[in-house]
């Protein structure tokens, strides 16, 4: 039984992260190569505060205001710039994130803080709270979906210069989104650093933001419901296939370069493709 | 009273280059003003003044009286200022009704939290058909722009500005690459807009429509304001003339 607890919790703290994830990318359309750095500020500060003996459920919300607070500095620079370059500002922030840390002593330096200690929930009361706080982001994230708000970030992933034609301050709303995804990438963190009790630089790198973007462009940009079952997957398969574990990136990579590729769209393309031919034949 | 717009005495210098010179113009409520000029005469460029893309080195531009100096082009829209742009650019994923129901939708898409708490489509939808009826497109409401052919997706930039319930439309050359028919029946839309009350600035090329539909132009040669006034006059001037086809 500890196994599958084990398993699930990885499942969901990595779908609140790809979800994270896909509310920045996915729904304001605003690329990001460094989103592991904003869960390493979470987990990070979740660290530290559980070394000292503050409780987990105190740890999470100060997890995301530290990593949203970065996330705002962050989505300053993707006021001033676009497309490409932002991806290489974000891939920046991962690189310095990590350069950084390593030179902390008070964050363990290159060897991270470990012996974190088990938070009072216990295991399945931790694995229940990982679920609802995935299941909030999702319902959350659903919710904005359907509002206003995912109306105006639809236009804002399509033409930013149209949206301000049609009078949206686009500068507000990426702020918003990139603030609310990196609050809530800050919290997988916290849950990570409990999850694992152990924090180090090389958890939060490069790789980890690309397996990320792998979850959401497989699960489908700006799909809820894609991005899930993608992350859901995608973190447990080097858990489950010896192969998978050992060559990570490469398959991560592999299967990003094939999605672009072949389906920008997405599994959650695929299947809605899939069902208006289904659809188109039976009527 | 005060006029709809006001621009005075704008002055935009690019390095060397006077693009636009001390130029001046105004126009009254209800207005429907051609603004013509050759190539160069930096007619885009005060277009872009008054949107606020390009920032004058001299001048100011009012709107109502408001002073539009400092301001971006979101607020300048809210402001009262609708445009549609020489090149149109629709929400390609979105449909086209979509595309004009957010348009409608500037109360609730003031900044993020007020959209949050939005969900109901329906009213600016219901808007949306009608702007969409207005210029003719209601057929096409369910499509999406990328299927449709330029004469539509202008007529749609004509919408998603009226969507925004402007005090003046700004029209950016709304007749180029159409043919004369097309041409002539947006022409006309035009004219009808400007008939239920709306004012209108129209940077146009097309000096056959420009005549039939404006009653009064504004011309700008080499960066200046060369004349103002009842459109046949200003026609038959011998220096507009000239500044079209050169001096003889």
């Amino acid at each position: 039984m500890a196994y599958e607890i084990t398993l699930l919790t990885t499942m969901s703290i990595s779908v609140l992260f790809a979800l994270s994830l896909n509310f920045i990318t996915g729904f304001c359309g605003q690329i990001s190569l460094g989103h592991a750095a904003f869960m390493g500020v979470g987990a990070y500060t979740a660290a530290i505060m559980m070394k000292a003996s503050v409780s987990l459920l105190v740890a999470i919300p100060v997890a995301a205001v530290f990593a949203g607070a970065l996330g705002l500095l962050v989505g300053f620079a993707s006021l001033r710039v676009r497309h490409d370059f932002l991806a290489i500002t974000t891939m920046g922030v991962v690189f310095l994130f990590v350069g950084v840390v390593r030179q902390q002593e008070f964050l363990g330096g290159e060897v991270g803080i470990s012996g974190i200690q088990r938070s009072e929930l216990g295991r399945t009361g931790f694995l229940l709270l990982c679920i609802s706080l995935a299941a909030l982001f999702a319902g959350f994230s659903l919710l904005v979906k359907r509002s206003w708000l995912g109306f105006v970030f639809d236009s804002i992933a399509d033409n930013e210069d149209v949206s301000r034609v049609i009078g949206i301050d686009v500068a507000k709303y990426k702020l918003f989104a990139f603030v609310v995804g990196t609050a809530a990438a800050g919290v997988a963190g916290a849950l990570y650093a409990q999850h694992f009790r152990y924090v180090g630089p090389d958890s939060f790198g490069f790789v980890e933001s690309i397996s990320v973007l792998a979850m959401v462009v497989v699960g489908g940009i700006g799909s809820v419901w894609g991005v899930m079952f993608a992350a859901a997957v995608l973190s447990v398969l080097p858990l489950l296939i010896q192969f998978v574990d050992d060559y990570k990136i490469l398959v991560y990579s592999a299967l990003l370069f094939s999605m672009m590729r072949f389906a920008p769209d997405g599994l959650a393309g695929i299947v809605n493709r899939s069902m208006n031919r289904i659809k188109g034949r039976s009527s | 009273m005060t006029p709809v717009l006001e621009v005075k005495d704008v002055t935009v210098r690019f390095g060397g280059v006077i693009a636009v010179d001390k130029a001046s113009v105004s126009i009254e409520a209800g207005e429907l003003i051609g603004f013509v000029g050759p190539n160069g005469a930096g007619k885009t460029t005060l277009m872009r003044v008054i949107t606020g893309i390009v920032k004058p080195q001299q001048g100011s531009v009012t709107l109502e009286g408001k002073d539009l100096t400092g301001l971006s082009i979101n607020q300048r829209v809210r402001a009262g200022l609708a445009l549609a742009q020489q090149i149109v650019q629709p929400l390609r994923g979105m449909t086209v009704l979509n595309n004009v129901a957010l348009a409608c939708g500037t109360a609730k898409t003031a900044n993020p939290f007020k959209a949050i708490k939005s969900f109901d489509k329906r009213a600016e939808r219901a808007t949306a058909l009608a702007l969409l009826t207005r210029v003719g497109l209601q057929d096409v409401a369910d499509n999406e722009p990328s299927k449709l052919p330029l004469g539509y997706l202008k007529r749609l930039e004509v919408a998603r500005a009226l969507a925004l319930k402007p005090r003046l439309l700004l029209l950016d050359e709304p007749l180029a690459g159409l043919n004369q028919s097309e041409a002539s029946s947006l022409a006309d839309l035009i004219k009808t807009l400007n008939h239920d009350g709306l004012s209108i600035l129209l940077i146009e090329h097309n000096l056959r429509e420009v005549m039939r539909v404006c009653p009064k132009v504004y011309v700008q040669d080499l960066g200046k304001s060369l004349a103002f006034g009842e459109a046949k006059k200003i026609m038959s001037r011998p220096d507009v003339i000239a500044a079209y086809l050169g001096k003889g």
